[in-house]
């Protein structure tokens, strides 16, 4: 690689007469195949080398198939499990779990966030204890409400469910408190000036000002409910849900794990998409951020 | 002439920020009166106090001593004879043009309809019309402060508080706008308070300037412009005796005397 960059490298040196026509014409010309389609010719090279490095190079280094399983083996343990494991009862399960616990969590969260956000006094009163919930690994919960809730299969999904409410619950509380401080004070004054009640003020300036910080806490809760639900499953020793094939892969082998794990984070994207499309929907006024600024609707 | 805002013998304190420190006096002893479809501009050093003025106007504050009255009547909270424009548009960025045009009247519940109709009236009236649908970000900065001038129109205040309203526009654009407000303000009969730190502005807008002092802020001078054409202030500032005015507004605030900035 170190031996082939130099003839890469654009001439530095003064170009010779003519140069400039010749350069405008390069400019104007079709980019070449290899420019215009660079990121998804490296995009195919990184995933052949990702996909051929884990199919034979853990083999190559001697790591043992038991410790970590080919791309084949887990493939062919998905098509074990769908046929004979009912994977799709266990993902959907899982699926409900992280849904529900991401919902409550988030209504929760805003709800708090909102009332804390509207009351000073309130969240200084509250903010050693808000500080320390948010200190605390809130999974560490989960055996309290295996306590809590017995043995039965649901009493199991609600533990994986509480979980999940817990983890998701702080980042949107406390993004909704931040953004609900940080609205623009003259913003309030103008509604003031126009005789704004204080619920007016809350549902046209405060609530809308949120939206954006309400969204990211959303994203980053979307992705907690998952690790929520697992850690709930696995506590709980769930007979159902893919903590529950987790589980089975301590004695079933290291693909089962791994299937576990890939349909998890399948998951967890899924639900990190939805939350994406809702933003888009709702803060469609704000300015788009995408890349290189191709799609960017300037002002002026 | 009726007297449409009236400042009485108005004093503004502000307790001090952390305990053992010092409160501030913002002003000491205001005495103005603005009378029906007047403009009086305000100058002063920065930080004289000249926007408290105007919170208190609006009711957004209250005076530690002193009275202030619009159309009559004391000022005890926010009310619909006033509203104020400010340096910083503040369009709402969730609401389209024409939603935050119409944000004052859907406050005060005027039914959409009619709403919606006097704000398009407004916007087509400041070359607004074709971005009705369009979004703050999508709009200019003096496209943006129209859309502000539009909204505090919508809301028919008898009187106007102008708080240095076109100061963070370019030279240009600031021109057209005041030629914009001058015009409004005179075929719509209001009556306007300017603050302002461009002399110029206040001599070409306003029939009077009132000349602040430093901290604790008093009225130190007024100066009639005694000038035609406040309806048209793009033919008023090429007027002889402006420079006269502004030489005499110059000396009042110091300018050139020593050099002094006031940040």
């Amino acid at each position: 690689m170190a031996e082939s960059t130099p003839t890469a490298a654009v001439p530095t040196v003064t170009p010779p007469a003519g140069a400039a026509a010749h350069e405008a014409e390069r400019l104007a010309a079709p980019p070449s195949f290899w420019r215009a389609y660079r990121v998804p010719i490296w995009s195919a090279i990184v995933l052949v080398l990702f996909v051929a490095g884990w199919e034979w190079g853990f083999r190559a280094l001697g790591v043992p198939k038991y410790f970590i399983p080919t791309l084949s083996e887990i493939g062919s343990e998905f098509v074990r499990a769908y046929e004979r494991m009912d994977l799709v009862n266990h993902t959907a399960v899982t699926s409900f779990e992280v849904l529900l616990g991401f919902a409550l969590g988030s209504i929760l969260g805003m709800t708090m966030g909102y009332i804390l956000g509207m009351s000073p006094t309130a969240e200084v009163v509250l903010s050693p204890y808000i500080l320390a919930l948010q200190i605390a690994p809130k999974v560490a919960f989960a055996p309290l409400f295996v306590l809590w809730f017995g043995f039965s299969v649901e009493a199991k999904m609600s533990v994986a469910i509480l979980v999940a409410v817990l983890v998701v619950f702080f980042p949107i509380m406390i993004n909704v408190l931040g953004a609900v401080r940080a609205v623009d004070p003259a913003m309030i004054n103008l509604a003031r000036t126009f005789n704004a009640t204080r619920w007016q003020i809350f549902w046209k300036i405060e609530f809308p000002a949120s939206m954006p910080a309400l969204f990211s806490g959303l994203r980053i809760g979307s992705t907690l409910a998952v690790i929520g639900v697992t850690v709930g499953e696995l506590v709980g020793g769930i007979n159902r849900g893919l903590g529950f094939l987790l589980l089975s892969g301590e004695t079933m082998g290291a693909p089962l794990v791994f299937l576990a794990i890939i349909v998890l984070t399948v998951i967890g994207i899924v639900a990190y998409c939805a939350v994406i499309f809702a933003e888009r929907r709702v803060l469609h006024y704000m300015p788009r951020r995408d890349f290189g600024g191709m799609n960017a609707q300037g002002g002026k | 002439m009726a007297i449409r805002l009236q400042f009485e013998r108005v004093t503004k304190s502000f307790p001090p920020q952390r305990r053992g420190g010092e409160g501030v006096t913002a002003i000491v002893d205001v005495d103005v009166r603005v009378a029906d479809r007047e403009v009086v501009a305000l100058i002063g050093p920065s930080g004289c106090g000249k926007s408290t003025l105007l919170n208190l106007a609006s009711g957004l504050d209250r005076p530690s001593r002193g009275r202030v009255y619009v159309d009559g009547s004391e000022v005890t909270g926010p009310n619909s004879h006033v509203a104020f424009m400010l340096q910083r548009d503040l369009l709402l960025p969730w609401r389209s043009i024409l939603d935050n045009v119409t944000f004052g009247q859907e406050i005060q519940h005027v039914e959409r309809e009619r709403r919606r109709e006097i704000a398009l009236k407004l916007l087509a009236k400041y070359h607004l019309g074709d971005f009705v649908d369009h979004y703050p970000h999508q709009l200019s900065g003096g496209m943006r402060q129209r859309a502000a001038l539009a909204r505090t129109m919508a809301m028919n205040p008898d009187v106007l508080l102008l708080d240095e309203p076109f100061s963070a526009l370019d030279a240009q654009t600031k021109m057209v706008l005041q030629q914009d407000l001058a015009r409004t303000l005179w075929e719509e009969k209001k009556t306007a308070f300017l603050i302002t730190h461009d002399l110029l502005e206040a001599i070409a807008l306003a029939d009077r300037v009132l000349v602040m002092s430093r901290r604790p802020g008093r009225i130190v001078r007024e100066i009639a412009v005694d000038l035609p054409e406040r309806n048209n202030p793009m033919v008023r500032r090429q007027r002889p005796e402006i420079g006269k005015l502004m030489a005499e507004l110059m000396s009042l605030l110091d300018i050139g005397q020593g050099d002094r900035l006031d940040g």
